[in-house]
């Protein structure tokens, strides 16, 4: 099998044939992972599937039961991997703060230990939306601000590389617009940045390429519109017929033998297979039928998380 | 090993142990007790007010012998395991710090409150009877500050390493107060049982050494020793030979015992 594992020198992190086992359980299980400087990258996967286990290794957090991992130019591990943490941002899943030192002290604190210049905190809290918060103790905080602290900690000292497990946790829809604002500001840096969640909706829109990972592999891995691709997932086109022509699209599509068709309300919604798209589309217009609107709908990142599950499922089985 | 590093740790330490008034308080109880004994400890006896240097630190040492490692373990015992419990300890271990750098910097923050609220505390109490102390007394009561300050740094080196090997805090601070239990408590009461069941006839020789394997027995030999008149008050002379009670060999004795369980703990700590 041909490997399209680009050369190392054109990746920012390396994975290669890793694992973590504890006892007979394999948190990880073989990954092999390459992300490449500049990129917003996604790994996602249900509880338990392993990111969190992964994201520690390549921090260097846990030891490896084997492979390889180098980050930033340095092998996880290593010496020289100090040098490349000052590089790094890092903000944990749940992240825990010390109660008792202010929002501006939290992150003297970790500024100190990154050799950052301590003059950026002030900066750092406003550009969270903690300006007005940064005198007050963090036993006073929300889980929301935490999490925003947390990611203020990350930023410190201009980081090339960016680790943000589960980074919206805790977050309200507002504050996740602002998150991905800052994250675009720093892919616009060059900033890169691998990040995990469960909540697939929310990433889709937002990463150039993710892994899905279940059961401590990786299963899939590319751009969203490659994964949708490869599961061949079928689409949703949404009809809407002039008045009273609903019946004679309705037709029409019988003809086709468009696998599923629901009406509803004044709408013809159609699944079918990508293969099919365009037969339906040229049908649709060639027709005399008084057609309105159609909509095409692509599968969602849920739909591609849960087919690859499912598969994962049958395989086990 | 990165020295800043070490010190942005202990840094922090400290610094919230001045913050939440721990050294404070812990500089006050000192403070009364040391007064308390120094005015008040011959009330048994009929008299009340300072007698002598030698009577006051006889009194004291049998205090600190309880109060110190008490009050170091249960400031170290949930140094690492605290962290790890909450969940911050993988945050501090991303930075560029080693694990070995941010254990000798917990330990050394620690040890600076403990010996700070230690100095502190008892340095207050020579201030208030310096009117009434000889250069010699003065000398004698440094020799007892400084040898309190080690006894904590033993006594904090073994909580230290505790935190280490300890699963959850839980566990810690149970193993904790076993740890006090068996040196404060039971082990003279073991080396005692010892000597009574064998009837005196086997041990006697390697007594004052079995003596040096506990930090609160060297805290107590070296204090007692450097005073003549205590020296027959508690009658251990008779038992500790003259050539172990050198006070520079105990120190040393001593400082063994704050290295090496933080050697075992960096070593457990290091993965």
């Amino acid at each position: 099998m041909a490997s399209t594992i680009p050369a190392p020198a054109e990746s920012l992190v390396s994975v290669r044939g890793v694992r973590k086992h504890y006892g007979a359980v394999h948190a990880v299980d073989g990954v092999d992972l390459e992300v490449r400087p500049g990129e917003l990258f996604g790994l996602i996967g249900h509880n338990g599937a392993g990111k969190t286990t992964l994201f520690k290794m390549m921090l260097g957090l846990i030891p490896l039961t084997a492979g390889e991992i180098q980050v930033a130019g340095a092998r996880v591990g290593d010496g020289g991997f100090r040098a490349a943490r000052r590089r790094i941002g890092y903000l944990p899943e749940n992240v825990v703060l010390y109660d008792n030192l202010t929002g501006l002290e939290t992150l003297q604190f970790f500024a100190r230990l990154k050799a950052a210049p301590l003059n950026e905190c002030p900066g750092m809290l406003e550009k969270v939306g903690l300006g007005p918060a940064a005198k007050r103790r963090v036993r006073e905080y929300s889980k929301g601000m935490r999490q925003r602290l947390g990611f203020a900690q990350a930023l410190l000292g201009r980081p090339q590389l960016l680790f943000l497990d589960e980074p919206t946790n805790g977050l309200d829809p507002e504050a996740i617009r602002e998150f991905y604002a800052i994250l675009r500001g720093l892919k616009q840096e060059g900033v890169t940045v691998i990040l995990t969640s469960h909540i697939l909706a929310e990433i889709q829109e937002r990463v150039d390429r993710l892994a899905i990972m279940t059961a401590g592999r990786i299963r899939a891995l590319g751009t969203v519109q490659a994964l949708r691709e490869e599961m061949s997932l079928p689409l949703w086109i949404e009809v809407r017929p002039g008045t009273g022509s609903l019946e004679r699209v309705r037709a029409l599509l019988a003809g086709l033998h468009v696998p599923q068709v629901e009406e509803r309300g004044d709408e013809l919604i159609l699944r079918c297979p990508r293969s099919m798209k365009m037969t339906v589309l040229e049908a649709l217009t060639a027709s005399s039928v008084e057609v309105l609107d159609v909509h095409i709908r692509e599968p969602s990142l849920e739909d591609v998380f849960f087919g690859f599950s499912d598969l994962e499922a049958g395989h086990g089985n | 090993m990165e020295i800043r590093q070490v010190g942005i740790i202990a840094g922090k330490e400290f610094w919230d142990r001045i913050r939440n008034r721990w050294v404070l308080a812990v500089a006050l109880v000192f403070t009364v007790f040391a007064l308390v004994i120094a005015y008040f400890g011959g009330a048994q006896q009929g008299t009340v007010g300072f007698r002598s240097i030698e009577f006051t630190i006889a009194s004291l040492v049998s205090l600190v012998i309880y109060l110190i490692p008490l009050i170091a373990l249960v400031l170290g015992f949930d140094a690492i395991v605290g962290e790890r419990e909450r969940g911050s300890l993988d945050l501090l271990l991303s930075m560029p710090i080693t694990r070995f750098e941010l254990l000798l910097g917990k330990y050394l923050g620690l040890a600076a409150a403990l010996a700070f609220s230690t100095l502190a505390g008892f340095g207050l109490v020579a201030v208030v009877l310096s009117t009434q102390l000889s250069m010699n007394a003065l000398f004698h009561y440094f020799g007892f500050m400084l040898s309190s300050v080690l006894l904590g740094m033993a006594f904090l080196s073994l909580a230290v390493m505790l935190s280490v090997f300890a699963s959850d805090r839980t566990r810690a601070s149970g193993l904790a107060i076993a740890l006090w239990f068996f040196f404060v408590l039971v082990f003279d009461l073991l080396l005692l049982g010892a000597l009574v069941v064998t009837g005196g006839q086997y041990g006697g020789e390697i007594f004052p050494y079995l003596l040096l394997l506990n930090p609160a027995d060297v805290f107590r030999i070296l204090n007692i020793f450097s005073l003549e008149e205590v020296r027959t008050l508690y009658g251990l002379a008779t038992v500790f030979p003259g050539r172990l009670a050198e006070p520079w060999l105990l120190t040393l004795v001593m400082l063994a015992w704050i290295a090496a369980p933080l050697g075992i703990a960096a070593w457990r700590f290091r993965k």
